[in-house]
C-alpha cells in the first residue's frame, strides 16, 4: 500500500533556513543540509526546499546548495522559489533535485507547464497553489501570497492537472502560521477535482491535525515547516501516532 | 568501472552521489566503447517513454544495451524500456523482457508517487532487503507480474516491482531515493 507522505519544509534565504507566519517576520532557523540530513535519519519522506531570497546571485546560490543537498541526502526532495523558465528548471534538475515546484509563474505564463511536463516529465513538476478563501471562494494569490488574482482554486488546480502537473502544493493562506489545523474542506474538494496528488500545507501544530488532513482532506501527503524547525512535533513520534490511527506510514 | 548510460534525461547527480556514498565512482557516458567493457551498466530513465527511446537511437543504444554481457540494472523508465512495447505513446522499447508497460486505472491518483512495500522478493538483488520495507516510486505505468518478476508491489493491483532476465535487472522504484533499503539494493548490484 502506498504510504501518506510527511514532509518537513524549508524556507531558504541567501542560503540558510528562514521561517517566519504568514510569509513575514523571517528568523534564522538553521543550515539546510544540516536540517535536511537531519530529517531524512528521521523517517522524513521527502523535503521540500523553498527558496523565498530575493538576490541577483539567487540562482547561483539555489543550484550550490542544491548540488550539497543531493550529495547529503538518500530521499527524495523538490525545489522551488521563483522558478519562471525551463533553464532554470533544468540547472536544478541537472544538480540532483527531484522535483521542481512553480508557483506564480505557472500563472503568469500557464503554458510553461506544458513545457516542463514534456521536456523533464510530469513526475518532477510540482505546481504550487497559494489560496485564501475570499467570500466563500477560494482565490489563488501570487508573489508569495502578496498579490490576490480572481482566478478559482479548483479550476485551476484541474487547469495545471490537464497542462501536466504531477503533483499539486496546495497551500491555504488562511490556515499558514497558524497551527489550528490544515484546510480539510477544500483539501478533499480537491482530491475529488483532480487525479494526481495533493501536499497539503498550512496550518500544523498538533499531531491530531496529521490525522485529520489525511482521513478527513484526504491529502495524500502533508508539508509542515515550524513544528519540525523548532522540535515541536517529532517525526518518529508523528509517524508512530499516525500508524496507531491506522494511517499507512513508512517507519 | 561502473558506467551510467547519458542519454539526456532526468535527475542521474543523485544516482552518482548514492554510489558515492558506496565508495564507487561512475561515469556518466553514451560512448558505445566505454559502456561496452565497463564492471556494470546503470540504466536510468525518466520522463517520457517516447523521447527516450528517441534519445537511445539517436547514440545507437538500443542496438548496443540489448547485446550486453555483464549485469545491467534498469531504473524506473529504464525498467520499463527493458520490455517489448509501453502504452505510454505506444512506444516500442528494447524488447529483452517479452510483456507490455500498462497505464495504472484512472480510478487511482496517476502518478503513484510515494513510498510503498515490496514483496515476495526473489534473487540476490535483494539480499538484506526484507519483505515489507519501503521504496520510493513515481510511474504512471506499470510492468505486469510476469515470469521474470523477482518482486511485486501493490497499487490497486499487483504489480512488478522488480524483474530480472539473465544479466538485466530492472527495478522501478528509485534506490538512489529509497533510503538505506535503496542503497543496499545498489551494494547488491555492485556485488553481482
Amino acid at each position: 500500500m502506498l504510504t501518506k507522505r510527511i514532509i518537513p519544509c524549508l524556507d531558504i534565504k541567501d542560503g540558510r533556513t528562514v521561517k517566519g507566519v504568514n510569509f513575514i517576520n523571517l528568523r534564522d532557523a538553521g543550515d539546510p543540509v544540516e536540517l535536511a540530513t537531519k530529517y531524512a535519519y528521521q523517517n522524513a519522506d521527502e523535503l521540500v526546499f523553498l527558496d523565498i531570497s530575493a538576490t541577483e546571485q539567487k540562482r547561483k546560490t539555489l543550484a550550490e546548495l542544491v548540488l550539497r543537498i543531493a550529495a547529503a541526502i538518500d530521499i527524495p526532495f523538490t525545489v522551488g522559489g521563483g522558478i519562471s523558465s525551463i533553464e532554470d528548471v533544468s540547472v536544478l534538475l541537472k544538480n540532483g533535485a527531484d522535483k521542481v515546484s512553480i508557483n506564480s509563474a505557472a500563472v503568469k505564463r500557464p503554458n510553461l507547464i506544458n513545457e516542463v511536463a514534456t521536456r523533464f516529465g510530469n513526475q518532477c513538476l510540482v505546481v504550487a497553489i497559494d489560496a485564501k478563501q475570499i467570500n466563500n471562494d477560494w482565490k489563488i494569490h501570487l508573489v508569495g501570497g502578496k498579490e490576490a488574482t480572481k482566478i478559482d482554486l479548483f479550476e485551476w488546480a484541474r487547469e495545471v492537472e490537464n497542462r501536466g502537473a504531477g503533483e499539486i502544493l496546495f497551500t491555504s493562506m488562511d490556515h499558514d502560521g497558524t497551527k489550528n489545523g490544515f484546510a480539510n474542506k477544500a483539501l478533499a474538494k480537491l482530491s475529488e477535482t483532480v487525479n494526481i496528488p495533493i501536499i497539503a500545507s498550512g496550518g500544523a501544530g498538533t499531531i491530531e491535525h496529521f490525522t485529520e488532513v489525511f482521513k478527513i482532506g484526504n491529502a495524500d501527503a502533508a508539508l509542515a515547516a515550524s513544528i519540525f524547525h523548532y522540535d515541536e512535533i517529532d517525526l518518529f513520534n508523528l509517524k508512530k501516532q499516525l500508524k496507531t490511527q491506522h494511517i499507512a506510514v513508512r517507519i | 568501472m561502473i558506467a551510467i548510460i547519458d542519454y539526456n534525461v532526468g535527475n542521474v547527480k543523485s544516482l552518482q552521489f548514492a554510489l558515492e556514498r558506496l565508495g564507487v565512482k561512475s561515469i556518466l557516458t553514451n560512448d558505445y566503447g566505454l559502456i561496452k567493457k565497463s564492471e556494470k551498466v546503470i540504466f536510468p530513465g525518466q520522463g517520457a517513454a517516447s523521447t527516450a527511446m528517441d534519445k537511445l537511437k539517436e547514440v545507437g543504444l538500443d542496438k548496443l544495451i540489448p547485446n550486453l554481457k555483464q549485469p545491467v540494472l534498469g531504473i524506473c523508465l529504464g525498467m520499463q524500456l527493458l520490455c517489448d512495447n509501453t502504452e505510454e505513446g505506444d512506444v516500442d522499447g528494447l524488447g529483452i523482457i517479452k510483456c507490455n508497460v500498462i497505464k495504472f486505472s484512472d480510478k487511482l491518483k496517476v502518478p503513484q508517487m510515494g513510498w510503498n512495500k515490496v514483496k515476495k522478493l526473489r534473487t540476490r538483488l535483494f539480499n538484506k532487503i526484507n519483505e515489507g520495507d519501503y521504496m520510493y516510486l513515481v510511474h504512471s505505468y506499470f510492468v505486469p507480474t510476469i515470469n521474470e518478476t523477482i518482486g511485486q508491489s501493490e497499487y490497486g493491483l499487483t504489480y512488478s516491482v522488480a524483474v530480472q532476465k539473465e544479466n538485466f535487472f530492472g527495478v522501478q522504484f528509485h534506490p538512489e531515493k529509497s533510503s538505506s533499503a535503496g542503497s543496499q539494493l545498489l551494494k547488491n548490484f555492485l556485488e553481482l
